[in-house]
């Protein structure tokens, strides 16, 4: 197997006559943590949604964690993670039955399950809720619960879709301490946001406008060949390029 | 298999959170079973009579009093004019009056003959038809009591029935014909129905509502597994629900059970599978619940209005008849009513079963189908 987790060619996939996602050819590393970043509405989340089996593409062809997008998802699904901007626990579920559920369907046995919870309880200090509704917990707890829930089965590579809406920076900046924890245990995080800051934290980033990638390139190369200081100017340089009117 | 038993695990304790669910579950059968039951009636007691009595003789009282005796009607007023008897009626106190003119009493002795003038709202053209038997009846009798009192013939100016042929009812199978223990037995279906269809559609919508749904469709779980995680609690809550409604019908309202409960449970479970299917198909074409509730309530309605339970299919016009052909419920009804009123076995309800059974594959098929394509 390669050095890359993700290889894509010419992944394009059109909605009658709109192209939403046009020949993106691009790379992830192994254990690399790799900003997809792009407008609303670039085709970020069509990019993503084919990449984890959700939706076929139309044409092109591409490969997650060896595993071929078209004929073997069942196999991609077993080992990629995934988090949505929309919150993706049951609210109706306590923390710990969340993660019965949710280590129970990766397969995870009854004692691995109790283990990992147990392990990721103490991690984010919550012992004493474990018992508690979901509902109850606050947005930012809430939010590293689902992150850790979804690398439970320790995937080769996670997806997070805007995992940071809508919470506070020093929430922000505690999830992103998970993200590199993760990182660091060999998981590949391929990662949307919307927060420049953020960009800044990641190995490579790609930026989509209007349904292809214009840049690839690590923060620091970007900066430099734009002539900025921040990720955030040089992503208004490139996304003003749009001609897709929200 | 062992996802299938997780996601069981989880659909019960969610089921069992939820106050609507619980409400739908255990409280609306209930109602419907000890309030409607009861509600749907179409035994006429009670009818508001009114009579103008202008006549105010002994024997005009005498016919004022059978009308009071008689269970079917009640005197809500004696007033001096037509006029206040049709403002009474406008304002719906009362349902039909009488008039009996001055000269009543003389006019019999006289003639032989009298007039009275019967007036009856005729809005719920049924009631009004029944009423006016009702009335006939009493007259009539009246009649034949005056005659022998008077030692003559008399008449109330009422065309006498020619009494050729005399026609004796006797009533098989529901022999006291209570209402009741015809329509109980339909309510259990419509349970079933609203159980199977209305809540499993509703709980696979909650998921897409929430988005928890894309976290599943993610996952390794395949989508005949969630599907079969998500309806089958619904058929062992549907089947719970047969247990409760039938026993209540068998032990509260007294419906005679002639049949085998074995065939209702076997058509039971596989007309759940049928509305499962229903509500899985819904659950493909609504976004939210809200959605999901609006097309199981225009499925219902048809449904139930298509079924025979109120009305019978055979008095429907003959296009009307073959529709009802579509119609799921109409043949869970028949069964039913067959089964534990007439002692129905499985040989009798042929054709029932084979419909069900040939609904349930189509419409799980297509559901199926439309599931993939959807999500």
């Amino acid at each position: 197997m390669s050095n890359f987790i993700i290889q894509t060619n010419k992944l394009t996939k059109k909605f009658g006559k709109f192209v939403a996602a046009n020949e993106l050819t691009f790379e992830v590393k192994k254990g690399e943590i790799f900003g997809f970043l792009g407008a609303n509405g670039a085709g970020k989340t069509t990019a993503i949604r084919m990449l984890c089996g959700l939706s076929k593409p139309s044409s092109g062809s591409a490969t997650v964690a060896g595993f071929d997008i078209y004929t073997q998802t069942e196999s991609i699904k077993k080992n990629i993670g995934y988090m949505s901007q929309k919150f993706s626990l049951y609210n109706d579920l306590t923390v710990l039955e969340n993660l019965a559920f949710f280590g129970g369907i990766y397969g995870l046995s009854k004692n691995v399950v109790k283990e990992k919870s147990q392990e990721l309880i103490t991690k984010l200090q919550i012992e004493e809720h474990k018992d508690k509704l979901v509902e109850s917990l606050p947005l930012g707890w809430k939010q590293k619960l689902a992150f850790l829930t979804s690398v439970i089965h320790n995937p080769k590579i996670i997806f997070l879709d805007e995992p940071t809406g809508g919470v506070d920076p020093i929430t922000r900046r505690k999830f992103w301490d998970l993200i590199y924890e993760a990182s660091e245990n060999g998981i590949t995080v391929f990662i949307t946001t919307h927060y420049m800051d953020e960009s800044e934290y990641c190995n490579r980033v790609s930026i989509m406008v209007d349904g292809e990638i214009v840049e690839l390139d690590t923060p620091h190369n970007l900066k430099e060949k734009y002539d900025c200081n921040k990720m955030d100017d040089v992503f208004v340089k490139i996304a003003r390029k749009s001609k897709r009117v929200e | 298999m062992r996802i299938i038993w997780i996601i069981l695990q989880k659909e019960f304790k969610q089921i069992f959170r939820t106050k609507i669910m619980l409400g739908i579950i255990f409280v609306m059968p209930l109602i419907q079973l000890f309030i409607l039951a009861n509600a749907l009636t179409f035994d006429i007691k009670d009818i508001k009579i009114s009579i103008i009595n202008n006549d105010k003789s002994q024997m005009s009282n005498q016919l004022v009093n059978k009308i009071n005796a008689s269970e079917f009607f009640k005197i809500v007023d004696y007033p001096n004019t037509t006029k206040q008897a049709e403002l009474l009626m406008d304002a719906g106190k009362t349902d039909l009056y009488i008039v009996i003119p001055n000269n009543f009493e003389k006019d019999l002795f006289r003639e032989q003959s009298a007039k009275i003038q019967i007036i009856v709202n005729s809005i719920d053209g049924t009631k009004a038809g029944v009423s006016f038997n009702y009335l006939l009846r009493i007259l009539t009798q009246f009649q034949i009591d005056q005659s022998s009192n008077l030692g003559r013939k008399i008449t109330l100016g009422l065309t006498e029935l020619p009494k050729i042929i005399e026609i004796k009812t006797s009533n098989w199978f529901n022999i006291k014909q209570e209402y009741k223990i015809f329509m109980v037995p339909g309510l259990v279906g419509l349970l079933l129905t609203l159980i199977g269809g209305f809540l499993t559609g509703i709980n696979i919508v909650r998921e897409k509502e929430i988005g928890t749904i894309e976290q599943i469709n993610v996952s390794p779980i395949r989508k005949i597994q969630f599907i079969i995680g998500k309806l089958l609690p619904f058929w062992i809550l549907g089947m719970f629900e047969l247990f409760v409604a039938m026993s209540i019908a068998i032990w509260v309202y007294e419906v005679p059970f002639l049949g085998s409960p074995f065939v209702i449970i076997v058509f039971a479970g596989i007309y759940l599978t049928l509305v499962m299917g229903i509500g899985l198909l819904i659950s493909t074409i609504s976004e939210t619940q809200q959605q999901a509730m609006f097309v199981t309530w225009f499925f219902m309605v048809v449904f139930i209005l298509l079924s025979g339970f109120f009305s019978p299919i055979e008095n429907m016009p003959p296009i009307i008849q073959k529709i009802t052909l579509f119609n799921p419920l109409r043949y869970f009804i028949e069964m039913v009513r067959l089964v534990m009123l007439k002692g129905s076995g499985f040989a009798d309800i042929k054709f029932q079963l084979e419909m069900t059974i040939a609904y349930s594959l189509m419409i799980n098929f297509f559901a199926v189908i439309m599931y993939r394509k959807t999500n």
